[in-house]
C-alpha cells in the first residue's frame, strides 16, 4: 500500500492505497463518502459516477494510481448544509426522483455537463446523461431537470 | 409543492442503502454457487479457503439452524441437489467483501453432474428429467366457458397464431443487499434490507434460524427499486446474512455483485403460447382456444398467482362468448422465475393484443375499430363470465384517439412511407385491463393494515405494511391522510415498515398498494375523523362536517368552523388518544376455480396506449418515436407523480418490446452484466404523452387504483403492431430485435 493524496471536494485527503483499488472503493469504504453508489463495478450503469478535473467519470474504473494531485467531485461537496444546489433543486422541483439510487451519479453528470456548457439543448442532455441507467423514471424529468436547473443557473449568472 | 416524503436524502447523496450501512464489527458472506443446472453435491472442501487471510467459516447447509427451505423453493444453501446455475452450496464469511470474494473462489464444490431439464415445454414429456420428486407440473389453471371447440369449428374465419415473450429481468441498479444483527441478549435479529415484502422476508429469515418469527425484526432500508424483484431474492440475502449472524454473533453483509445478481436472480417467467380465434367478417371474436406454458424455471416462487393471472386475461380485454384457456407452469433447470411489474400480465398482454392486429389485418379492418367491436362492457360479461362494472375502456380508447388523432397521423405517415423506401414508419395500438391486487387465486393473503397516529401538537405519523420501493409509496399514504384529515403535508410523517410494530400484511406485488395499503390508511384516517367529529359537536352541533386545511367546518357551511388543533388538544385533555390501526381485507369472490369462470377480481384497471415507430427494413433497427399511454387511476394524488410512473412503465417496455433477453446456454446465462445486457438509456426513451384519467372507482381511497404495473404492460404489443405496420413484418417471438425485425427469425448464439 501507498500513500494517494488527491482532493474531495476541495479538501486534500491522503489514503493509503493499493494501486488497483478504485476511486468508487476509496470514497466508500476509506472515506465515508457513500454517495456514489455501486451498480455494476464494470464502468457500465453510471451509479458511481463523479467529476474528475471536470470531467464526469465511472469512478469504478479510476485506478488509485491515478489518483495523485487530481480533484475529485462528489455529491457530498454539492450542497452545503441546508443549502441545495440548483442541480438538485430541480432534481426535486421536476419530479426526477423515484428510488433514488441513480440520482447521485445523474446529478453528478448533469453538473459536469453545465459547467462546460451553461445552456445545452436536450440532445447534449440526453448524450450527457446517456451513460447513467436508470429503471423507474423513463429518464423524461431526469432531462426536464437538467433543463431547469440550467435555466436557473443562467438567470443566478445574469 | 408537495415534496416526495422520501427526496432530500436522495438528492444530497446521505439516503442510506443496505450497502452503505457500517456496523462495528462487521463480517461479509459470500456465497459460493453451483456452475451446472442439475447435478448433486459429492463433496464441499473449504480447507484451502479457510487458510486464506481474514477468512472466519465458510458454512455449508448442515450449519443452517432450521431449515435450508421450504419444499421447492430456493434453499439458502442447497443440501444435497442443486437445481440451476447459481444455487448456493456453502457461504464464505470473511473480515471483508474482499476476503470473502477471494476465499468463495478457492472453495472447491465437487458436483455430479445429472440431466437437465432446459426445455419448459418438454416438462411434462414422460421421459423428461425430474426438477423436484413430485413431478414438474407447478400450477395449471383453467378458464373453460361456453364450448369453444364447436364454436371454432362452426366460425367463417379462423386463425393459428403462436407467440413466445423471453426470460427478461428486473435490472434494479441496487442489487441486492441485506444486514442482520443478531443480538445473544435478547435473541433477537435484526434484518435491514431493501425488500417489497417485508413480512414474508421475516417468515424465511426465522425459518433459515430456527426461531419463533417474533425473534426476527425485518426493517426497511431506502430501496434501489424492486419491480417485484427484491422479494425472495432478498429473502436469500437476509437468510444468509442472518445465519452468518446468528453462528458469528457478529453483524454480517451480504451484497450481491451485479454478476451474481443476474445469475441468481429471478426473471419474468418466459411464455409459450398458442392461440386459435375464431372470428365473423366483421372481426366478432366468437371463441378462442389458448395454451399457455410458462417456464417457472428451478423453484415455485410466486408463479401460482403469476400462473392464474395468465389464464383469466389470456384472452385481453374483450367480449369472447366461447373460451378455452388453460395455463401451465413448470419447473426447468432454469433460473427461476417469479413476479416482476406486470406479474403475468405483459406476457398474455403482448399475445392478445398481437392477435386482435392479425385479426384486423386479416380482414382488412382497422385495428381499433376491431378493438372496439369487442372490448369489455358494463353489465355484459367478461371472457371468464364476470358481469363486469365500472369497465373505463371506452373512456380510454376516446382519450387516446383525441391525443393520437389516427386519421391525421396515418396520412402524415403514409405520405413520409411513399417517398422513402428503406425506412418505414408506423402506428400500433393496443389496450389493457388488469386485475388488481392477488384477486380470487390469493384470498386469505390479500390484505394490508397501516397505522396514524396524531400527536399532541397536531403533526401525524402513519406506517403502513405496504413497502415504499421507489415509486412513491410513501407520499401516497402521507396523500390519503392529508386528504382525509385536512392535515398539512408538512406535518406528515412516514415512517418506514417495521415488523415488530405492524400487522402482517402480504407483499407489496400486483398492484396491490394503492387500493389496499391507501385503503387500510385511509380506514384508519376514518377512525380518526369519526372521533374527531364527535369532539368537535360541542363547537359545530352536527356531525356532519369537513376536515380541510386545519380546520373542520359543517359541510355546506365553511363559516360555522373549528381549528383541528383545537379539538386535538381537548382529545388529550380528556385523556384520550388519537391512534388507530386500519386494515383491509379483499371480500370473498365468487368463483370457481376448477373452470375459471366467474368474479377473478374484484377490481380492474384500464388503459390504451398507442405508438410510432421508423423501422429502417434492411438493418431491423426499430426507434420508437412516440408513445401515447392513457390510464384511468382513478384518482391521481399527484399528477405528476403518476406520470412519472407512466413514463417509468413506458421505459421498461421498450426494453421488453425491442431489446433485452437473457441468452441462455446449457442453463448458463451468458449476458451477465448490463455491458451484454441492455437496457433503455436516455437515448432510447420515446416522446411520451402520458394521459391520466380519473374515473374514480369502488375500492380504492377517493376512487384510487393502481398505476405501477400497468404502465409497463401494454407497450410492448402496440410498439410490435407499430413494427408490423410500419414494415409489414409480423414479430411474433419478443424481443422485436434487429434480426427478429430484418430476418423475422432468431439467430442461434452460441
Amino acid at each position: 500500500m501507498e500513500p494517494v493524496s488527491f482532493f474531495v471536494n476541495g479538501e486534500e485527503r491522503t489514503v493509503l492505497a493499493e494501486a488497483d483499488w478504485t476511486l468508487l472503493y476509496i470514497l466508500r469504504e476509506k472515506l465515508g463518502l457513500t454517495g456514489a453508489k455501486c451498480g455494476c463495478d464494470t464502468h457500465t450503469c453510471g451509479a458511481c459516477r463523479v467529476i474528475l478535473d471536470g470531467r464526469a467519470v465511472n469512478s469504478c474504473s479510476v485506478k488509485a494510481a491515478s489518483l495523485r494531485g487530481r480533484r475529485v467531485e462528489t455529491i457530498e461537496g454539492l450542497s452545503s448544509g441546508p443549502v441545495l444546489h440548483p442541480i438538485q433543486q430541480a432534481f426535486i422541483d421536476a419530479g426526477a426522483v423515484q428510488c433514488g439510487f441513480c440520482t447521485p451519479g445523474m446529478i453528478m453528470s448533469a453538473k459536469a455537463l453545465l459547467d462546460q456548457n451553461p445552456d445545452p439543448d436536450e440532445e447534449a442532455i440526453r448524450r450527457a446523461l446517456s451513460a447513467n441507467l436508470c429503471r423507474c423514471t423513463g429518464y423524461v424529468k431526469i432531462v426536464e431537470a437538467v433543463r431547469l436547473a440550467a435555466g436557473r443557473m443562467r438567470g443566478a449568472a445574469v | 409543492m408537495k415534496l416526495r416524503k422520501d427526496v432530500l436524502p436522495k438528492v444530497t447523496g446521505r439516503a442510506v442503502y443496505a450497502n452503505d450501512i457500517v456496523l462495528p464489527g462487521m463480517v461479509y458472506a459470500k456465497v459460493v454457487r453451483s456452475t451446472i443446472p442439475s447435478g448433486r453435491i459429492r463433496s464441499i472442501d473449504a480447507s484451502a479457503a479457510l487458510e486464506m487471510p481474514g477468512v472466519l467459516r465458510v458454512f455449508t447447509a448442515g450449519d443452517i439452524p432450521g431449515i435450508p427451505s421450504q419444499p421447492r423453493e430456493r434453499p439458502v444453501l442447497c443440501p444435497d441437489r442443486v437445481r440451476c446455475v447459481g444455487d448456493g452450496v456453502a457461504l464464505v464469511v470473511a473480515e471483508s467483501p474482499e476476503e470473502a470474494a477471494a476465499a468463495a473462489a478457492a472453495v472447491r464444490v465437487d458436483l455430479e453432474p445429472l440431466p437437465a431439464l432446459l426445455d419448459a415445454e418438454r416438462a411434462l414429456d414422460e421421459d423428461a428429467p425430474l426438477v423436484h420428486e413430485t413431478g414438474n407440473r407447478i400450477a395449471r389453471y383453467v378458464t373453460v366457458r361456453g364450448d369453444a371447440e364447436t364454436a371454432l369449428a362452426a366460425a367463417p374465419h379462423v386463425l393459428r397464431r403462436r407467440y413466445t415473450t423471453p426470460r427478461v429481468q428486473h435490472v434494479c441498479i441496487e442489487t441486492e443487499a441485506a444486514v442482520a444483527s443478531y443480538d445473544p441478549g435478547t435473541g433477537e435479529t435484526l434484518v435491514r434490507c431493501p425488500v417489497n415484502s417485508p413480512f414474508p422476508i421475516r417468515k424465511v429469515v426465522s425459518e433459515t434460524l430456527g426461531c419463533p418469527m417474533t425473534d426476527v425484526r425485518v426493517v426497511l432500508t431506502t430501496i434501489g427499486a424492486s419491480f417485484g424483484g427484491k422479494n425472495y431474492d432478498i429473502a436469500l440475502a437476509a437468510s444468509r446474512a442472518a445465519m452468518a449472524s446468528r453462528l458469528l454473533c457478529r453483524p454480517c453483509k451480504v451484497v450481491l455483485n451485479r454478476e451474481e445478481s443476474i445469475e441468481e436472480g429471478t426473471k419474468r417467467h418466459p411464455l409459450f403460447a398458442d392461440y386459435t380465434v375464431g372470428f365473423d367478417g366483421e372481426g366478432k371474436l366468437l371463441a378462442m382456444k389458448i395454451r399457455l406454458t410458462l417456464d417457472g424455471g428451478a423453484y415455485t416462487s410466486k408463479t401460482f398467482p403469476v400462473t392464474s393471472r395468465m389464464a383469466i386475461e389470456g384472452t385481453g380485454p374483450y367480449q369472447v362468448p366461447h373460451v378455452d384457456t388453460e395455463a401451465v407452469s413448470v419447473y426447468t433447470n432454469q433460473v427461476y422465475s417469479d413476479a416482476l411489474r406486470g406479474f403475468g400480465s405483459p406476457q398474455v398482454d403482448f399475445c392478445s393484443e398481437s392477435l386482435m392486429d392479425e385479426i384486423a389485418a386479416y380482414l382488412g379492418k382497422d385495428p381499433v375499430a376491431v378493438r372496439r367491436l369487442n372490448m369489455l362492457e358494463d353489465g355484459k360479461p367478461s371472457a371468464f363470465g364476470q358481469i363486469m362494472e365500472d369497465v373505463t375502456l371506452p373512456q380510454c380508447l376516446e382519450a387516446l384517439e383525441e391525443a393520437v388523432d389516427f386519421p391525421a397521423r396515418r396520412e402524415r405517415i403514409a405520405v413520409y412511407n411513399a417517398s422513402h423506401s428503406r425506412s418505414k414508419k408506423g402506428l400500433g395500438v393496443a389496450l389493457l385491463h388488469r386485475g388488481e391486487s392477488f384477486g380470487a387465486a390469493g384470498q386469505g393473503i390479500d390484505t394490508a393494515s397501516g397505522m396514524l397516529s396524531i400527536q399532541p401538537d397536531g403533526s401525524v405519523s402513519v406506517c403502513s405494511s405496504i413497502a415504499e420501493v421507489g415509486q412513491g409509496g410513501s407520499s401516497m399514504v402521507a396523500h390519503v391522510v392529508h386528504e382525509a384529515l385536512g392535515i398539512s403535508w408538512e406535518k406528515i410523517r412516514y415512517s418506514g415498515v417495521d415488523t415488530t410494530f405492524l400487522t402482517d400484511a402480504g407483499p407489496t406485488v400486483a398492484t396491490r398498494g394503492t387500493v389496499f395499503s391507501g385503503g387500510a390508511v385511509y380506514r384508519a384516517a376514518g377512525q380518526l375523523r369519526e372521533k374527531l367529529t364527535a369532539y368537535a359537536e360541542p363547537y359545530l352541533h352536527t356531525r356532519e362536517v369537513t376536515f380541510e386545511d386545519g380546520e373542520i367546518f359543517e359541510s355546506g357551511n365553511p363559516g360555522n368552523r373549528v381549528p383541528l388543533q383545537k379539538v386535538i388538544g381537548d382529545v388529550f385533555a380528556a385523556s384520550d388518544h388519537l391512534n388507530a390501526l386500519g386494515y383491509m381485507a379483499a371480500p370473498p369472490l365468487p368463483y370457481d376455480k376448477s373452470c375459471g369462470v366467474g368474479d377473478a377480481y374484484l377490481s380492474y384497471v384500464y388503459g390504451a396506449a398507442a405508438a410510432e415507430v421508423t423501422v429502417d427494413v434492411r438493418t431491423g433497427v426499430v426507434s420508437v418515436d412516440e408513445y401515447f399511454a392513457v390510464h384511468d387511476v382513478g384518482h391521481a394524488f399527484d399528477k405528476a407523480e403518476a406520470e412519472g410512473q407512466i413514463r417509468g412503465g413506458v421505459c421498461m417496455g421498450v426494453g421488453y418490446a425491442v431489446m433485452e433477453e437473457l441468452e441462455m446456454s446449457e442453463g448458463r446465462i451468458q449476458n451477465h452484466n448490463l455491458d451484454s445486457y441492455i437496457i433503455p438509456t436516455a437515448l432510447d426513451m420515446p416522446k411520451t404523452t402520458p394521459i391520466v384519467l380519473e374515473i374514480p372507482g369502488r375500492y380504492g381511497p377517493f376512487g384510487a387504483k393502481g398505476l405501477g404495473e400497468p404502465a409497463t404492460c401494454i407497450v410492448a404489443p402496440a410498439i410490435v403492431n407499430a413494427v408490423a405496420d410500419a414494415a409489414g413484418r409480423r414479430v411474433r417471438d419478443l424481443p422485436a430485435n434487429l434480426e427478429q425485425v430484418a430476418l423475422g427469425h432468431k439467430v442461434k448464439k452460441k
